[in-house]
């Protein structure tokens, strides 16, 4: 069986979302609504943890794609951060880094925010 | 179920066309991988490739209609590993595997089409065919 799960938690500001287990085409839904959730409650200053992410395919890296304008024109961000180099290389190939916040550590995520 | 042809073994699972099984598929190629002595890096790969490939499937083929069933084979030669994924959906073009612009699809508010550009990045060798009334996909990976 699939097992994906996210957590989450609030941190000085910031909707922490820790995301466990692998994420792919079928589980992506699961990203897309908490997301969305956060969003329709105007929390969007969003940092996704990947830390226990074990795995990821392109599916997982659209729902990053579909939502990281409309929480950049409101002013918020999607920070992704604590990426094994598994997972950060299917974000390279594709050329995310150059797009999205990607950072080592979490805490780096929340001390930009809190500093913008 | 496993077959033995001359030096070769293939192992063979077909799945109903459901994303549901997407992690089993992708195990089921890791395993023999791994017990044929393919590298953590190399398995990687493979599981993704084989991941973003059936997903393609279940979306393009068979438009999400999970009644319909889609076979793998998994080949390992000598120097390689070939897994073949036959289908009876629709055909669909996978011409395009130029690196896609992600800030033009952000704009566009567009997702996918990434799929097809990670199997050709991730794999050394990807064809695709028709055989007796299927779509055939073949991707290898080189041992080194």
């Amino acid at each position: 069986m699939n097992t994906f799960s996210i957590n989450q938690r609030s941190e000085l500001g910031c909707a922490i979302l820790d995301l466990h287990g692998e994420l792919d085409a079928h589980t992506a839904s699961e990203l897309e609504s908490v997301l969305q959730d956060l969003i329709a409650r105007e929390n969007l200053r969003i940092v996704v943890n990947f830390d226990q992410l074990d795995y990821i395919a392109s599916a997982g890296l659209g729902v990053f794609m579909a939502y990281i304008e409309d929480v950049r024109t409101e002013g918020g961000d999607i920070k992704l951060t604590n990426m094994n180099k598994k997972v950060y290389n299917v974000f390279d190939l594709l050329g995310f880094p150059a797009l999205y916040d990607i950072l080592d550590d979490e805490t780096e995520a929340i001390e930009k925010f809190s500093n913008s | 179920m496993s077959l033995h042809l001359g030096t070769n073994s293939t192992y063979r699972k077909t799945i109903p066309a459901s994303t549901k099984n997407l992690s089993e598929v992708r195990n089921f190629v890791a395993q023999h991988a791994l017990s044929n002595g393919y590298s953590r890096q190399q398995i990687s790969d493979i599981r993704l490739a084989v991941d973003e490939a059936i997903t393609n499937i279940i979306k393009h083929a068979y438009n999400g209609d999970e009644n319909h069933t889609i076979e793998i084979d998994v080949t390992f030669k000598k120097d390689r590993v070939c897994i073949e994924l036959f289908d009876t959906g629709t055909t669909f073009s996978l011409k395009s595997f130029k690196q896609p612009n992600i800030e033009e699809k952000i704009k566009q508010k567009k997702r996918g089409g990434m799929g097809v550009y990670l199997i050709h990045s991730l794999m050394d060798d990807v064809s695709y065919g028709r055989e007796d009334n299927s779509n055939k996909m073949v991707m290898c990976k080189y041992r080194s």
